[in-house]
């Protein structure tokens, strides 16, 4: 009980300090979640939206593609991106393992069918109110997904956020194509992991308030949004 | 505008599910005037409208507007029975047509305040749409078709949630619309309206039109007695 109480006391002193170490992994954190999430988006909003708007042969497999990926064990992911990219691996001679980068195709693996498969789902509810107004206007493709992304966009916020909460307190994916180096990859997840081994409860509290503080403002994040779009207010 | 703004449907069929909800269906539209379609509920109304539109996938046969499908469809405007509200501002939503055709923003703003306060919105401009009342939401459908000035406008029971003071205005704008050259082809349950309203009308039945004249002979002397019993306010089913 003294140890928690003391580790306590610590982390508060290291938060208000702003510690180096901690102000270091709590930047490379972001710093690679957001880069991730970024990709992530990219690539998962317009897919999402095309999902939704566009009927085509293999629609139904895409989506259930989609389904599956998010399912996916974030170890696993890191487990392929390793193989992928160790020395010996299809991509080994980018010499990207145990750097950030790496870190980040992992991130985005994870993160992106999870991004694509909420905005599907909000884009196809949108797309069911709209339609026939927007075929009625004789609307081109590209002013359909326009009006579809304006309109819906904090759905694409909120799926955004999602992904963003899962990326930065993901750690099995991160622990295993980052390595957990000092100076280098070590994040949020991965120090409080070492650091809760070590038994330096001071450092794993203080990043670990400083994770559910990201946490709860991405949350809230979505709770205001999804509040705002229920009420209708604009 | 195009000149001749006829539609000629040719073994028009529409099923959903194996049944046949409209057709088939062989009939030359006036190329003026209000048609008004009338029939109970489930005749296939809405479904006549849509695929005068080009909106509703045929199962067999076309219409034909005289022009491709696309470019007819650019010179008509559609009020659809539920009305279909973005999610923006009444204004917004007033704008959106316009922005659409790549109309310039200092017209689409003088158009917004014409049409907004001739059909009774112009305090609400504001607002965001879906928040509007159902009879303020069929209103600014409304108005956000004629906004575009279409050559024909289909209008799909325009007047269901509204009370007998914005009927008599809407039906006053109407016949200005129609003065001015616009086409009409509108449902409604509303006799009384049909009467004051129509040029010709087209009694659907069971997906089929089972009666049509010109709203003189039609009101005076329908001639199929299921038309007849409909106007006497009898259930035909
Ligand atoms: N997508 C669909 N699948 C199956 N049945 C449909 C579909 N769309 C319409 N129908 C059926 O077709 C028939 C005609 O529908 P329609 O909407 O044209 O009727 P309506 O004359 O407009 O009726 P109302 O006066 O109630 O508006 C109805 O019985 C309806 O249930
Ligand atoms: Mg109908």
């Amino acid at each position: 009980m003294t140890d928690i109480w003391s580790g306590l006391q610590a982390a508060f002193w290291l938060l208000v300090t702003f510690d180096r170490d901690l102000v270091e992994i709590t930047l490379r954190s972001l710093q690679v979640s957001l880069s991730a999430l970024v990709i992530a988006s990219i690539i998962a909003l317009p897919l999402g939206t095309w999902l939704a708007i566009r009927r085509f042969r293999f629609r139904r497999a895409v989506i259930a593609v989609l389904n599956a990926l998010m399912g996916l064990p974030p170890v696993v992911v890191g487990l392929i991106v390793y193989l992928l990219l160790s020395r010996s691996g299809p991509f080994g001679v980018l010499g990207l393992l145990f750097t950030p980068t790496a870190m980040i195709i992992a991130q985005v693996i994870i993160i992106t069918p999870l991004i694509a498969s909420i905005t599907h789902q909000a884009m196809r509810e949108l797309w069911a109110e709209y339609h026939d107004l927007l075929i009625s206007l004789n609307t081109s493709n590209w002013q359909r997904i326009k009006t579809l992304i304006f309109d819906g966009r904090r759905a694409l916020l909120t799926a955004s956020l999602a992904g963003f909460g899962r990326a930065i307190g993901e750690v099995g994916a991160i622990m295993i194509v980052g390595g957990n180096i000092d100076h280098a990859t070590r994040v949020l997840t991965t120090a409080i992991a070492l650091e809760t081994g070590k038994g330096d409860f001071a450092l794993a509290l203080g990043l670990g308030f400083v994770l559910i503080g990201l946490a709860l403002v991405v949350n809230f994040g979505i709770h205001v949004l999804s509040r705002t779009e229920r009420e209708g207010r604009w | 505008m195009v000149e001749n703004m006829a539609a000629r449907l040719q073994d028009v069929v529409v099923q959903r599910r194996g049944k046949t909800i409209l057709g088939p269906v062989n009939h030359e539209m006036a190329p003026d005037g209000c048609t008004i379609v009338i029939g109970p509920n489930g005749a296939g109304k809405t479904t006549l409208l849509k695929t005068l539109h080009g909106v509703e996938r045929l199962s067999q046969g076309q219409v034909d507007w005289g022009v491709p499908e696309h470019v007819a469809r650019q010179q008509q405007a559609y009020v659809f029975q539920s009305p279909i509200m973005l999610r923006r501002s009444v204004r917004q939503n007033l704008i959106f047509p316009l922005s659409l055709a790549g109309k310039g923003r200092a017209e689409a703003n003088d158009r917004v305040t014409y049409w907004a306060t001739k059909i009774g919105l112009a305090k609400m401009l504001d607002q965001p749409a879906p928040r509007l009342s159902g009879g303020e939401k069929q209103k600014l459908a409304l108005a956000r078709a004629l906004i575009r000035d279409p050559a024909v406008l289909f209008l799909d029971e325009p007047c269901a949630n509204l009370d007998g003071r914005s009927i008599r205005e809407i039906e006053s704008l109407l016949l200005d619309v129609q003065r001015s050259g616009t086409r009409i082809i509108m449902t409604t349950h509303d006799l009384g309206q049909a009467r004051r309203l129509a040029g010709d009308v087209l009694f659907l039945l069971r997906g089929q039109i089972n009666d049509y004249g010109s709203a003189q002979t039609f009101f005076a002397a329908p001639s199929s007695p299921e038309a007849v019993a409909f106007l006497n306010g009898d259930i035909v089913e």
